[in-house]
């Protein structure tokens, strides 16, 4: 039996129309949980390749705004019967009305009911393995799996949030601890004692149990990672970049000079443009410095450039071009970036050459705009624009962040299982040898959120921090 | 085939397997094969060294007491010929799950090999020769080759049709302890220094791993009163399971326990610059599991003091083990620091101790069978495959010698998988995983530990045995009475309930345990599962129960009282089988998958995994290089 997996197969966008669909031996049952008519009764799904009208309730948590059992949306289901679907499997499409929030919640529910998240390319693999897709597909399958599973992992490295990931490795850290003690005990009896040792445990696994829960709390407000598109300002220093944040995010959290290179490392913000999350980072200003560390923040700068979906290149309209608004378009280009041009202070006198900057980048395509950060002048015009470049699909987002986030949810979930299980070992009074079972499990299912595997980490904490043997 | 040689006449033989070295790799190796009806010749470079135990005084212990008893329940010899020859038994872990008891029993060193010299000589179509084996013969196959023979030093030829390699420590064997070193095996045997360049040349990579023993001293100048006494168990539990507890019952004799303190160290530290390990002289890779004293002070500096403890060699002799001690410093500091122990200060040393060098081979290039892959019908088993201690070579032998058989018979070779037994955990983690040290057994190697305890190895493997031809009708049937037992006794306890009454209620006071309630009923299963409760105790208000042997009550009380553990450890295997399942090619070209990253290509084209589970388990090959495979897998299998 092979598990049953979902995903939000329209991109996760602001469309009419998303869907979510849901592959594997358990998807009608899935369906039959989520999905029933108005009145609250089971559809009947015997026939395959059907449309149904219905209804998907909310069996998942409960907010504010709907309870359990609430109506979420309405929407069309087409069931496909094994093997007449992509996967080959028992599949379920369900088309609800477009709108991040809403395809997300109706994915929630979906994975509350008994789906977990899919893999990077899952579909699309079982769809091969099933027969489903041509021989001769198989490379393009491979690239299929490959290039999501690069940006899943760029996914999980970028948008976990810093102390989110500290927090994961620390608890990983006292659980592999404590295993390796019990483990080096119960393998060297006559040398290391577990006598007390269940006290000192509970009090570790409380700890971690109720630091998971923290997480997995702060997830459902969507807190641990940072979904959105990946903006980056770039430009030279003094050019207004802090300037541009500022008002963007409408608070001061970025600190505005005049002295060139003030900014030395990056700043993080996020904002939401009519339903879009832009994470805007903003950086030090790219010029030939000998200051240490300035330098340092240009570097990062660079290196969060790169990882970004988009960038704001923000020019000084008052002064000319000179080599440093170079390097910046020479980045833009080998690096291939979708960008928006800012022509800041145009309440100052123009010097530099527009079309020269305009036809130097992305092959004259990108898009330019006059704004002054200073005097917020242009600044509703530069959020259209980039609501507009999002919706025409000129932005890509990485669609795999969310799917990540997902996989990370459950992992979090898992291990908070597990960990809960060894609490309840403890409690019933099982011996030591019993809670390394779980333990292991909560130490891999956290090491899947950030993206670590297993493998020899319990053998060498028992060899590098236990005197063993004879 | 014969051939003539003008100038000199040797010795030439034609036999089924030959067997190079009889420690306990090669004894087991060889009594497989013989047992499996194949003419078995062993080579060994002393006769009076067969089965020998140089390093420590006992069999078993955490996760290599399993090894036993998985060996015993496929018809290997070690667990019978220590239930003869022990000298104190004990069960470690007692107190913890089943599934981490652990049997230990102190040998008598001399009776142990006695023993099992007596077996190898008593069993038909084994023979033993004294020599030393100093070359392979094979012949080229297209890019492979395949297994002739051996050569040894005095120029005779044993022509073979399968070769098993257990030379354990001996291959360019180096003693050394403080400034001298000897070119020696243990107990300054003679080395095998020839073997190494002959595997070289057929291809095999040979590495150098190092090890090491504590000193014994004259049991006459120790000071016992000094020391804390431990006494073996007084239930004993055999290893074997031909063996009932009443038919080994014996007087034990006493270990002891003392401890180092800060003068031991301080004499230590002060000549840290005298030892080998440290002056660099010691190339060898060591085990960070067994470190020499000298390590224990330097790496654990805030340890005050390290438990001794000080174990009888046997019956025969006063010589006593100093378990803890291990080193390689010289001699005279050898003695200083053990004088300062209390129970120590006049002992005398009757050997010192020392670190020991030798080649063994990268166990990758092996399958899992034990059988080179580039080599047909040369087997690998024991210390030379990276593994350390003799159970752990006891069961590989077992294994190359079943698979030899299995081969020489045209069947499929016997792979035991990491959920069926320790030997699978050791033998796929020796194959699969490069280690760079000496490998030692640990249950927390195993995944599925709680489905593999000593006390179910028979469940697990004996029909594995029969099916091999080791384990006879007589010992299989009882196996299967034995089942039938287990499974009806579970069945019943599952099916009668208990009811409020005060029998019922009456008992359930006495232990603490909570009483029934009016009309809330449970079975005896369920009370069973209490953890102040046990399938003993139950007997006081369980009229109908049948005589049951003492085993099948021990299976019964484990099976229902862990069975919520054990139901999810039998979903973790299931799920594990499904990528066991997915067999790849042997003739697959990793270069010419797309998609696999470099360092997948390179570790994959190396080991050579078997199926994709083990392809998994390969540092290196992360999750999505194993999709890139699975796809490949069925586009090979559709075409």
């Amino acid at each position: 039996m092979s598990e049953t997996i979902a995903a939000i197969a329209t991109g996760l966008t602001e469309s009419g129309i998303g869907i979510v669909r849901i592959s594997g031996d358990d998807s009608y049952n899935i369906i039959s949980k989520i999905f029933k008519s108005k009145s609250g009764k089971n559809i009947d799904l015997s026939e395959s390749h059907k449309v149904h009208y219905g209804f998907i309730y909310n069996v998942s948590r409960e907010t504010s705004d709907e309870g359990k059992n609430d109506i979420l949306d309405e929407v069309l289901v087409i069931n496909m019967k094994s093997p007449r679907s992509y996967t080959g499997e028992d599949t379920i499409e369900i088309d609800c009305h477009g709108g991040v929030l809403m395809m997300k919640k109706i994915f929630e529910n979906v994975l509350a009911a008994g789906a977990r998240p899919a893999e990077p390319g899952e579909f699309t693999k079982r769809a091969f393995i099933n027969g489903r897709i041509d021989l001769s597909q198989a490379e393009a399958v491979i690239d299929i799996i490959n290039a999501k599973n690069t940006r899943a992992l760029k996914a999980s490295v970028t948008q976990l949030k810093g102390s989110v990931s500290e927090k994961i490795k620390n608890y990983r850290n006292t659980i592999l601890e404590d295993t390796a003690y019990i483990e080096a005990a119960l393998d060297d009896p006559e040398h290391i004692s577990l006598d007390g040792f269940s006290d000192k445990l509970y009090s570790d696994v409380d700890i971690v149990s109720s630091g998971i829960k923290k997480l997995l709390d702060s997830s459902e407000n969507g807190k641990l990672i940072k979904e959105g598109i990946n903006t980056v300002i770039l430009g030279k220093p003094n050019a207004g970049k802090s300037s541009l944040m500022n008002v963007l995010i409408g608070e001061e959290k970025a600190i505005v000079t005049d002295i060139a290179g003030t900014t030395r490392d990056t700043l993080e913000a996020s904002i939401n443009l009519s339903g879009l999350t832009l994470n805007i980072i903003d950086t030090a200003g790219i010029r030939n410095t000998d200051d240490k560390v300035e330098k340092i923040g240009i570097e990062r700068a660079l290196s969060a450039a790169k990882n970004a979906d988009f960038i704001i290149y923000v020019v000084d309209s008052s002064v000319p071009m000179d080599e440093s608004d170079k390097k910046i378009i020479e980045f833009i280009n080998t690096h291939d970036k979708k960008s928006l041009i800012l022509l800041n202070k145009s309440d100052l006198e123009q010097k530099t050459d527009v079309k020269k900057i305009t036809d130097m980048i992305n092959d004259g395509s990108a898009k330019i705009l006059q704004i002054s950060a200073k005097m917020s002048i242009g600044i509703d015009e530069l959020e259209k624009t980039i609501e507009e470049m999002f919706y025409s699909g000129e932005i890509n987002y990485n669609d795999e962040i969310f799917l990540t986030s997902e996989r990370q949810k459950t992992a979090l979930a898992n291990a908070y299982s597990a960990v809960n299980q060894v609490k309840e070992s403890i409690n019933a009074g099982m011996s030591e040898d019993f809670f390394t079972i779980d333990l292991m499990r909560a130490y891999e299912e956290l090491g899947f959120i950030i993206g670590e595997e297993v493998k020899e980490d319990l053998v060498n904490e028992i060899f590098s921090k236990f005197c063993m043997g004879k | 085939m014969e051939t003539k040689n003008t100038e000199k006449k040797h010795i030439t033989e034609y036999c089924d397997v030959v067997v190079v070295g009889a420690g306990h790799a090669g004894c087991e190796a060889a009594l497989a094969c013989a047992r499996l009806g194949f003419n078995t010749v062993v080579f060994t470079v002393s006769v009076d060294s067969i089965a020998l135990m140089p390093c420590n005084p006992n069999i078993g212990g955490s996760s290599k007491g399993h090894l036993v008893c998985e060996l015993d329940a496929l018809g290997g010899e070690m667990g019978k010929c220590i239930d003869k020859t022990f000298i104190q038994s004990k069960m470690l872990n007692k107190s913890k799950g089943p599934a981490v008891h652990s049997l230990r029993a102190q040998a008598d060193k001399q009776n142990y090999i006695s023993e099992m010299r007596r077996v190898l000589e008593n069993t038909e179509n084994l023979r033993i020769k004294q020599a030393e084996v100093t070359e392979l013969i094979t012949e080229d196959r297209g890019n492979s080759k395949i297994i002739r023979g051996v050569k040894t030093s005095s120029g005779a030829v044993y022509f073979a049709k399968k070769v098993i390699l257990c030379t354990g420590v001996y291959l360019k064997a180096r003693c050394i302890y403080g400034e001298v070193s000897e070119y020696t095996g243990p107990n300054g045997l003679r080395a095998a220094n020839q073997l190494t360049q002959s595997l070289i040349e057929n291809g095999i990579t040979v590495r150098r791993f190092k090890t090491g023993t504590p000193a014994r001293v004259d049991g006459r100048t120790i000071d016992y009163s000094e020391m804390e006494e431990q006494k073996g168990d007084d239930f004993i539990r055999p290893f074997s399971f031909t063996n009932e507890p009443q038919d080994i019952e014996r007087e034990q004799v006493s270990c002891w326990l003392t401890y180092t303190n800060e003068n031991t160290h301080k004499i230590i530290r002060d000549n840290i610059d005298r030892s080998p390990l440290f002056s660099g002289e010691i190339v060898g890779t060591g085990p960070r599991y067994c470190p020499s004293i000298e390590d224990k002070v330097v790496k654990f500096p805030d340890k005050e003091r390290h438990q001794i403890f000080v174990e009888p060699e046997g019956y025969y002799t006063n010589e006593m083990y100093l378990s803890g001690m291990s080193s390689s410093l010289p001699e005279d500091v050898q003695l200083d620091m053990i004088r300062t122990m209390p129970g120590f200060s006049h002992a005398e040393i009757v050997r010192h101790a020392y670190a020991i060098e030798y080649d063994c081979i990268d166990a990758t290039e092996l399958n899992n069978t034990l059988e080179f892959k580039n080599i047909e019908g040369l087997y690998s088993a024991g210390q030379i495959n990276g593994s350390s201690g003799y159970e752990e070579a006891a069961v590989q032998g077992l294994m190359a010698g079943i698979n030899a058989s299995l081969s020489l018979k045209g069947k499929e070779g016997l792979v035991i998988d990491r959920s069926e037994g320790y030997i699978g955990v050791l033998i796929d983690d020796l194959v699969t995983k490069e280690t760079s040290e000496p490998y030692r057994m640990m249950t927390s190697r195993a995944e599925y530990r709680l489905l593999l305890r000593q006390d179910n190895a028979d469940l697990r493997l004996t029909e594995k045995g029969h099916d091999v031809g080791l384990i006879d009708d007589d010992r299989y049937n009882k196996l299967i009475v034995k089942k039938d037992l287990i499974e009806k006794e579970i069945k019943r306890l599952e099916e009668t309930i208990a009811g409020c009454n005060d029998l019922i209620n009456d008992f359930l006071k006495k232990y603490g345990s909570a009483e029934l309630k009016e009309g809330a009923g449970q079975s005896y299963s369920e009370l069973i599962k209490r953890p102040e409760l046990n399938y003993e105790l139950l007997k006081e208000i369980d009229s109908e129960r049948p005589e049951l042997p003492w085993r099948v009550r021990e299976q019964v009380n484990i099976e229902i009282k862990y069975k919520g553990y054990i139901e999810r450890q039998k979903q973790q295997v299931e799920h594990f089988k499904k990528l066991e399942r997915k067999k790849i090619s042997p003739d697959i070209v990793y270069e010419d998958l797309k998609g696999l990253r470099i360092e997948a290509v390179q570790k994959l084209s190396k080991i050579r995994p078997e199926n994709i589970g083990q392809a998994g388990r390969i540092s290196g090959v992360s999750p999505a290089d194993i999709s890139v495979l699975l796809v490949y897998l069925e586009q090979m299998k559709k075409k």
